[in-house]
């Protein structure tokens, strides 16, 4: 067993003392209605609600003195319990980040855990009762401050409970991972800890937190503190009882949780691989929480997170967790914001399922008149039904209200004479990706249209300077390149051709922000950033099948990256004929570097399902009749070759697409993989993985990143 | 206490003390919620009534409205729902006042009419409530400010003794507040003084006038604070199941010239007495809110009723509570129906007060713990 208080955090504290931003534990005696005097100890940072307060070793150091004063004063008989609580909207959201990624050694990570559980463990050990009142946001260590206490309670409006360790490639490590499960039952604990982090980081809302058990009582905000304290008093008292019917009974220990653990390990290596090791480590911990003591459960705690905090997954993380929450807000080359023109209209070139979305979504973010057109009058027709549809379920789902709704209806509008375009400041075509057509649309709107209407292009694969050859106005040309489904994907890639001028970037940029998308900043280079590397990994897959390799060993050879799907379910989700299509494209550019094949566009007029998949949507083989329509060679090679081959052709076409200038620098690579393709954090996007495996050494004799993004090993 | 709390939300936490304390009470019965205030500015701004409502989380069909006659504020959002009751047109509302007098002192802001002072239509120095409590003194010599200082210590002595005997606190919502130091609970009045003695209070500036008489100490500090009450039809009272604390019987309101403004329960007392049928010596219990002890010493010389008089603020008053101006009102209230639980003896009782600029507002109440109550005289 760990003796804490033998243990010299000064080098911890050291390392960070300089930087922390010291979340104070202020504490207030408060004499309660029954004459109990509870002490009431406020997290506060000292700063306004856009930092919220954070926990780093300075902080912690300063909890645990408070809690040993206070733990002398109830051997004194001077209070009767202690609680915890938070600024105005914020219990705590967890441990400081902002130096996590610059920790030393394995050994100031495993100091890390372990200061955290000296520290709240003496929430259980103060002689008196503890409480946590949950005013507000509770993330990582700010909830298991709550959960090493003996009470909870939350605040009905606190907008975020969540254990998101795992999402950033730890573990909930300050005793998260061993109280959880024994507080809430397995299951429940097993979709707080792992489920949630997965699915993109789903957070609890306090009614949430009460259902599963994480709080025993939740109180309206408007006196959540004065109720909290006055239930607190009934507990002490025993006028108030606390039921915990999701606390795991013998039952559930020798029946359920080995299996329930066994079950989620099972669907999440079908889900996501086995690369990420987070998860795993996260089910070990949770399937040692059945039994053994709470220390035991701390110590485990403790070594998981040095291992984790110390490997390469961890540090990748957080440096993808920083791209899309601060390299995603200010996007890298963007023009001064104040240069963008106001959008009071929105023309949309084209009205069918690509254009209709484009409307829905314009429509619903800028809550301005949007105009869609086509050939003719049904096809129009069409796409407003379709808009008026999708706006009608969302009136159903109760996403937006009735008014909103009529709102909403009554500015979509279709014409086929684009004469109607002429107030409109932002036009935008999703019309045949072809260059001729392209050009034919644009050049018969461009008459119509004001001198300052901006005119964006969808294309994923054509060169936007092309496309703009035959526009009077040039500079008003941008692309303007969203991912499928539009609604979803987070990402939009602008691009910026050499006659783009900055009113019309800086307008896509605050348009991409409106429309609460990211937008990353590239060349009018051909495929831009998504498209080209996909197809350089559809590509390689595609020439190991022609090759002779069979499908199953192809599409499991690339989850050493731990992308979210092989390269022929990705080709399977796109169309097997634009994926093909933009394999043409790309070779077509850049002959020597890319890979096209015939029997992609042979399974592409395949007309039947092309691919195999299990249960959880893998790809398992190509279908019968697909193997018979492509015609293979016999050097087939192994799995090792293939994932090699991509990382060598990836570090390759990036570092290229740096040299060329495609984007300003490897994190924008990073950041459109991540959030265009769902790359995933632990490889960074890709450029961290490229280096730690080697490959940026083996092609180009370098890293991308200086130094290189590593943990610091055991 | 309350610096780092918004008037609103004392008004807020008043309203919803007051419906935990009645929970038959369907919210949506509230016909209407009228809350008071002198400065109605900032966070005291914004048709109180109606912000407040929708903050303690009434329904949003229940309107709202505010209310000002200044230190008669929350007392006149009591007289004018309770007529709408009396005339039928609500059955249940709540009437309440609030004063963050830290954060919105008396006159900030104001911008009186320059013709008060061309057309000495009122003293310069009469909106300096300090400066009409002198006057009363000058007008008055008999109320010396031995008699003042001595009122002002057993109003003190009073408070304290009532919160010993637990007669304020049940009245009392509790309400968190931030400070420095971390949060905090505020839970009891902050400025009373028990230990005030005759000979620490002859020691007082009198910072109105030099050699003047009005001190700290025989007057009612600047206070935050907020009050709200329920106010219903006896049938409406009835079906609900509420429990009727106090009949209102009459109430009047009357003007004095501003410079004595101290005297205005004088004539509004007189008023409310008459529509009420009865005569001074009817009133078993008096809660008369201390702005100042001279204010309060007018009335019963002229009533003839002694400084010490056990009917007079059993509990002490406005100068150990504070006065929180369009508050207090109801705070009277507050008072006089716990001590008519405690008197069934006693039939009726008022509250009144005086009010800035030369105004009273007087409120007579019957105790339904009185064996003739409801049955006529």
């Amino acid at each position: 067993m760990t003796d804490y208080s033998k243990i010299d955090f000064s080098e911890l504290a050291a390392a960070f003392a300089d930087d922390e931003v010291v979340t104070h534990s202020y504490v207030r005696d408060i004499r309660l209605a029954s004459g109990r005097v509870i002490a009431l100890i406020t997290l506060d940072n000292g700063r306004d609600h856009t930092r919220p307060s954070t926990l780093g070793p300075v902080t912690l150091i300063e909890l645990g003195e408070r809690l040993d004063e206070l733990t002398a004063r109830a051997a004194a008989g001077e209070i009767q319990a202690v609680a915890i609580t938070g600024k105005p909207y914020f219990l705590a959201a967890g441990a400081d980040l902002s130096k996590v990624g610059e920790i030393p050694s394995r050994d100031i990570a495993l100091k890390m855990g372990q200061l955290g559980h000296m520290v709240f463990g003496k929430l259980g050990e103060l002689g008196v009762p503890s409480f946590t009142f949950i005013n507000g946001l509770a993330l990582g260590g700010g909830l298991e401050v709550a959960l090493n206490s003996d009470y909870r309670t939350v605040d009905a409006s606190a907008p975020a409970i969540a254990l998101p360790e795992v999402f950033l490639g730890i573990v909930p490590a300050w005793g998260g991972a061993y109280l959880l499960p024994n507080l809430i039952g397995i299951e429940n604990a097993l979709k707080v800890v792992i489920e949630n982090p997965l699915k993109n980081n789903r957070m609890l809302k306090a009614k949430d937190a009460l259902e599963l058990g994480i709080a025993d009582a939740m109180f309206a905000p408007v006196n959540f503190l004065e109720d909290s304290l006055k239930w607190a008093d009934g507990v002490l008292g025993g006028s108030v009882q606390v039921k915990r019917p999701n606390v795991p009974g013998k039952l559930e220990r020798l029946a359920k949780w080995d299996v329930a653990v066994g079950i989620a390990r099972k669907s999440i290596e079908g889900k996501l691989g086995t690369t990420a090791k987070s998860p795993y480590v996260a089910l070990d911990l949770l399937k040692a929480a059945k039994s053994g003591t709470k220390a035991e459960g701390f110590a485990r705690e403790d070594e998981a997170l040095a291992d984790l905090v110390s490997g390469d997954q961890f540090v990748a993380s957080i440096y993808a967790f920083n791209l899309v929450q601060k390299r995603a807000k200010r996007p890298a080359g963007a023009p001064d914001k104040s240069l963008a023109r106001k959008v009071t209209k929105v023309g949309i070139i084209g009205a069918g399922l690509m254009a209709s979305q484009f409307a829905l979504l314009f429509v619903r973010r800028l809550q301005v008149p949007v105009v869609i057109t086509d050939l003719d009058q049904a096809r129009v027709d069409k796409g407003l039904a379709y808009i008026r549809d999708e706006i009608g379920t969302l009136e159903q789902k109760g996403r937006i209200d009735a008014d909103e709704a009529n709102r909403l209806r009554a500015l979509v509008s279709g014409t086929t004479d684009k004469a109607d375009f002429s107030d409109c400041d932002w036009v935008i075509e999703a019309v045949f990706e072809d260059l001729a057509v392209k050009q034919q649309v644009f050049a018969e709107v461009e008459p119509h249209l004001s001198e300052t209407a901006i005119i964006a292009t969808n294309t994923s694969s054509l060169s936007v300077e092309e496309i703009g050859e035959k526009l009077t106005h040039p500079e008003r040309l941008v692309g303007f390149h969203f991912f499928n489904p539009v609604a979803v994907m987070p990402l939009i890639e602008i691009v910026k051709t050499p006659k783009t001028d900055d009113e019309t970037l800086a307008t896509a940029f605050a348009t991409a922000a409106k429309l609460k998308k990211s937008a990353v900043l590239t060349a009018d280079a051909p495929g831009f950033v998504v498209n080209r590397l996909l197809a350089k990994v559809m590509g390689e897959a595609a020439r190991a099948v022609d090759e002779g390799t069979p499908v199953p060993v192809v599409e499991k050879a690339l989850a050493p990256i731990g992308l979210p799907m092989g390269p022929f379910e990705l080709i399977d989700l796109v169309g097997w004929a634009v994926a093909a299509h933009v394999q043409d494209t790309m070779v077509r550019e850049f002959p020597e570097r890319f890979y096209a094949s015939e029997n992609m566009h042979a399974l592409s007029k395949l007309g039947s399902p092309v691919v195999e998949k299990d249960k959880h949507g893998k790809v398992t083989d190509l279908t019968k009749d697909a193997k018979k329509a492509i015609t293979v060679g016999k050097t087939s090679v192994d799995a090792a070759t293939i994932l090699r081959r991509v990382e060598d052709e990836l570090a390759r076409e990036i570092k290229l697409m740096l040299d060329e200038g495609v984007v300003t620098a490897a994190e924008d690579i990073d950041l459109c993989l991540i959030l265009g393709a769902g790359w995933p954090f632990q490889a960074g996007g890709a450029t961290p993985y490229l280096d730690r495996v080697g490959a940026s050494e083996r092609v180009f004799g370098d890293t991308f990143h200086h130094p290189a993004i590593r943990g610091v090993g055991a | 206490m309350y610096w780092n709390t918004r008037a609103d939300d004392l008004a807020v936490k008043a309203i919803t003390g007051l419906l935990e304390r009645n929970p038959n009470l369907p919210p949506e019965r509230v016909d209407d919620v009228a809350i008071a205030a002198t400065t109605q500015q900032g966070d005291q701004g914004l048709t109180l009534g109606r912000t407040a409502a929708i903050l303690a989380g009434l329904p949003m069909s229940v309107p709202g409205f505010a209310i000002d006659r200044m230190c008669a504020g929350a007392m006149t959002a009591v007289t004018t729902t309770g007529s709408g009751i009396g005339f039928g047109q609500y059955d249940v509302v709540i009437a309440g006042g609030v004063e963050h007098m830290g954060r919105h002192p008396m006159g900030l802001d104001a911008d009186p009419n320059p013709r008060f002072l061309t057309e000495k239509l009122v003293a310069a120095d009469a909106l300096n409530m300090g400066n009409t409590a002198e006057r009363l003194h000058d007008r008055f010599p008999e109320l010396t400010k031995e008699r003042s200082d001595r009122f002002g210590m057993l109003s003190q002595q009073k408070v304290q003794a009532a919160y010993d005997a637990g007669h304020i606190q049940p009245d009392l919502v509790p309400v968190a507040i931030r400070t420095a130091e971390g949060w905090g609970l505020a839970s009891e009045d902050e400025g009373r003084r028990p230990a005030t003695t005759m000979e620490g209070l002859a020691s007082l500036k009198t910072p109105f006038r030099p050699h003047g008489r009005v001190t700290a100490g025989n007057a009612s500090p600047l206070t935050d604070g907020a009050t709200a009450a329920i106010l219903a039809s006896s049938d409406a009272a009835k079906e609900l199941g509420l429990t009727t604390k106090m009949r209102m019987v009459s109430f009047g309101f009357a003007g004095v010239e501003p410079e004595v403004m101290g005297i205005g329960p004088i004539p509004s007392t007189e008023k409310a007495l008459k529509r009420a049928g009865l005569s001074i010596d009817d009133i078993g219990l008096f809660e008369l809110n201390e702005a100042f002890a001279v204010q309060v010493l007018s009335f019963l010389d002229h009533f003839g009723i002694a400084d010490d008089d056990a009917r007079v603020n059993p509990w002490g008053g406005a100068i150990a509570i504070g006065h929180p101006l369009a508050a207090s009102g109801v705070r009277l209230m507050l008072q006089l129906a716990r001590q008519f639980e405690q008197h069934p003896e006693v039939r009726y009782g008022i509250t009144a007060m005086c009010v800035g600029l030369g105004q009273g507002g007087t409120v007579i109440w019957e105790n339904p713990h009185h064996k003739r109550y409801g049955k006529g005289r």
